[in-house]
């Protein structure tokens, strides 16, 4: 009689399901953005891509093997996630260094500091995207579509630069591009942000593929338009409010950044909960902040307060309260 | 819209392997080890002394106790022993073991002889308890306990649990199909016994079975076929309640709380072949499948037959088995010996090979939330699991970890491979353990107080 049977406790079944194959929806939903920046932005945009995502993956590689972590975590591709969303919230003209600089923070501090995927507090991407901020200037240089930029030297920053639509906005105008082009994204921004339209694609992907629910994006985003309205700068309330949703960080943000697993909470009223914290902090960051962009920040500081949210709003067990 | 419940998951069901299998009769083995338990409740006391000679079907253990169920011998023959054995429920049960004389010389004729026209409830409810009839879909709660303990509730909803949710068991439907005549006796029985319409819920991935049945029902206001989404854990009880009547049973209550019982097809089919037969629970259908068995299928095994005899009786393994589990592949039990006996509650024997055998390098947790859908009782797997990990049992009781069916879906779910359910299910031992302290200790204060004031 054998008896070196496995013994364990059931279920002895698992789903197929794995970390590596969602992170990869996430990197298919991403593409069209991606695309797109590189259309308008030029090859020095891919190549800002490349160089944040081989930072990312080279830093979670070299984590692993100092901290002698016995396993290596770049094959479930969180890495190359937190390394596209970086380069998407650079401007193309920065220097490639940056990317660098980003990377190995987001892998490394944020991420592999706190305990790993899952454990972090604060959306790598977006935190080191923060610290990059230390260069201001370089952060802040946008340019238009379609400029003519070298792959590998850094422009000259004056002879570049360009206003984004958030100016016009925080100015109470009307931005100049237009509705349509806010849409497609042919606008000044970072290389993966500005074409709502390939965002909400990649976004229809993910709540197809059950990735993501609606809640955070809709909560967020319909926070921002509500607010906008209501508050509306200019006279054309709808063309101001859409403008406000179309342009900025809102569609990568509250799509694909607030979305993020391990920093946003994981019971459905905390997940709206916390959806309409950004909204709210991003218009807040948006009508009074220095900075003419608030998403960013709105999501780190939600960020924050996930664990709190979560410990909050337990859903009613089935059977909880039921009366005979 | 096909009636369900919010949450669970569709695994793959691998009920290709078994579902086309008649069953087949399995020839009592030489030597049968009967349990002294094979139900929820008190343990029987034998009713033989070694040497006795017994009949098959002849009561051989039985207990006082309210909650408790008789057991039969399955084989006429000679009592050899009473002692302690291996249980495929992985702790030693007393049991009875017998010698078989392969006369199967039965206890009474257990030919057909319809009896239903001139029966009485009390009859019917004797007559099951005598049987020895549980629940077969597992968990083996003792049929006429369950009956009488309805007595004084209004029941409105008896339902007829031939889900059968769980991936690759087949012999539920095996008997469906092969028995409708007899099954829908044993619900004509049930109709006696309660005031109420049966309803009768299948998963709709036996759209043989709706078919069948609900032409054999159509002239009879007292049966009502209910199919059912196919999910994980339809045949849950709280589940199948809600799909079919959609009442919600209140946290820590019993089905019979909101008017309605559950009882399994193959306790309608063991009920049928006492009322009709006089023959109690002596064997039963067990579907033996997986990827290690040779030949798959659903067989009729004498309880007390050892898996290795029933194993080898079907054509043994082609590959070496990695792990042995007693039902099915989420809920089942592993078995750390293959030497323990058939009971009333095997459904199934399932033998997977290291293939098929999960052991995942690493399991952690990226906060993805899919347990949280997935959970049918609307809980929170990642943060019990967690607070498991913690030892954090005031936060654990917080979050309901009692209301935790441990159905298994937070696990099978988890991209990350964690082992959900089984941290949660040691936190469930440990919070049970510190509620009864609790209770233990204010009860003691009471009575303190109760004296000082006196």
């Amino acid at each position: 009689m054998n008896t070196s049977y496995v013994m364990s406790s059931s279920p002895h079944m698992r789903s197929d399901e794995t970390v590596t194959k969602i992170m990869r929806d996430v990197i298919i939903a991403l593409v069209p953005a991606g695309v797109i920046g590189v259309y308008f932005f030029g090859p020095r945009a891919l190549m800002h891509i490349i160089i944040t995502v081989a930072a990312c993956i080279a830093s979670e590689w070299a984590y692993n093997k100092i901290t002698k972590k016995g396993y290596n975590t770049i094959g479930d591709l969180s890495a190359v996630v937190t390394g596209i969303l970086l380069a998407y919230n650079l401007p193309v003209a920065a220097p490639l260094w940056i990317g660098l600089v980003g990377g190995a923070f987001a892998i490394i501090v944020v991420k592999q500091f706190f305990g790993g995927l899952g454990q972090n507090f604060m959306n790598p991407a977006l935190a080191a995207r923060a610290f990059l901020f230390s260069w201001a200037v370089i952060m802040t240089t946008w340019t238009a579509p379609h400029t003519v930029l070298p792959i590998f030297a850094t422009p000259a920053t004056d002879a570049i630069a360009t206003a984004t639509p958030l100016v016009a906005l925080k100015a109470g105008q009307i931005p100049d591009a237009g509705l349509f082009n806010l849409f497609i994204g042919n606008v000044g921004g970072c290389i993966g942000e500005t074409s709502a339209l390939c965002l909400l694609i990649g976004g229809a992907y993910l709540v197809i593929r059950k990735v993501i629910s609606v809640r955070i994006p809709l909560a967020f985003i319909l926070t921002v338009a509500v607010l906008t309205l209501i508050f509306a700068r200019g006279n054309n309330n709808l063309e101001f409010m859409l403008s406000h949703i179309l342009s900025g960080g809102l569609m990568l943000g509250a799509i694909f950044m607030a979305t993020d697993y391990a920093t946003s909470p994981v019971t459905k009223k905390g997940q709206i909960i916390f959806g309409i914290g950004c909204g709210l902090l991003t218009v807040f960051i948006r009508y009074f902040g220095s900075y003419p962009e608030g998403v960013s920040y709105s999501i780190l500081l939600m960020n924050a307060c996930v664990w709190l949210i979560d410990t909050h709003t337990k859903p009613k067990a089935f059977g909880e309260g039921a009366k005979k | 819209m096909k009636k369900t419940f919010k949450g669970g998951a569709h695994p793959h069901d691998f009920k290709e392997l078994s579902k086309d299998k008649s069953i087949v009769t399995i020839d009592a083995p030489d030597k049968v080890i009967i349990p002294l338990s094979q139900h929820i409740g008190a343990p029987c006391e034998p009713l033989v002394a070694v040497g006795d000679h017994v009949k098959m079907g002849q009561k051989i253990g039985d207990s006082k106790a309210f909650i408790s169920s008789p057991v039969h011998s399955s084989v006429s023959g000679t009592v050899v022993d009473i002692k302690p054995c291996p249980n495929p429920r992985g702790v030693e049960v007393m049991s009875v073991i017998i010698e078989n004389d392969h006369q199967d010389e039965p206890v009474e004729d257990f030919s057909f002889n319809d009896r239903l026209s001139d029966i009485t409830r009390d009859e019917l409810v004797s007559l099951i308890r005598e049987a020895g009839i549980v629940g077969m879909g597992g968990a083996g709660f003792p049929t006429a306990a369950k009956i009488i303990s309805c007595a004084e509730t209004k029941i409105d909803y008896v339902i007829i649990n031939a889900a059968e949710c769980e991936p690759y068991l087949t012999n539920d439907y095996r008997l469906m199909m092969e028995y409708p005549n007899e099954i829908i006796d044993g619900l004509t029985a049930i109709t006696k016994i309660f005031d109420s319409k049966i309803y009768f819920a299948v998963e709709d991935n036996k759209p043989d079975v709706i078919d069948r049945y609900q032409d054999m029902v159509k002239n009879r206001s007292d049966i009502e076929i209910v199919p059912l989404k196919t999910k994980y854990p339809q045949g849950g009880e709280k589940q199948l309640v809600y799909a079919v009547s959609g009442r919600v049973i209140p946290t820590g209550k019993l089905p019979s709380e909101v008017g309605a019982i559950i009882m399994n097809a193959g306790t309608v089919y063991a009920i049928y072949e006492m009322i009709q037969r006089r023959k109690p629970l002596f064997e039963r259908v067990v579907t033996i499948t997986g990827d290690a068995v040779f030949s798959t299928g659903n067989f009729r095994v004498r309880v007390g037959s050892t898996f290795d005899y029933v194993l080898e009786k079907v054509g043994g393994f082609k590959e070496e088995p990695a792990k042995v589990i007693m039902g099915g592949p989420m809920m089942g039990i592993t078995q750390y010996r293959t030497d323990v006996p058939v009971v009333k509650t095997t459904s199934g024997i399932l033998c997977l090979t290291e293939k098929s055998v999960d052991r995942p390098k690493r399991t952690y947790c990226i906060r993805c939330g899919k347990c949280i859908a997935a959970c049918p009782m609307n809980l929170l797997p990642a943060m019990l699991s967690m607070y498991a990990e913690k030892k954090e049992y005031d936060k654990l009781e917080k979050f309901d970890v009692m209301s935790c069916i441990e159905c298994g879906t937070c696990s099978f779910t988890c991209p990350g491979k964690k082992y959900l359910v089984q941290n949660i299910r040691d936190a469930k031992a440990k919070v049970g353990e510190i509620r009864r302290r609790r209770a233990q200790e204010e009860k003691e204060k009471k009575e303190a107080e109760a004296k000082k004031a006196s």
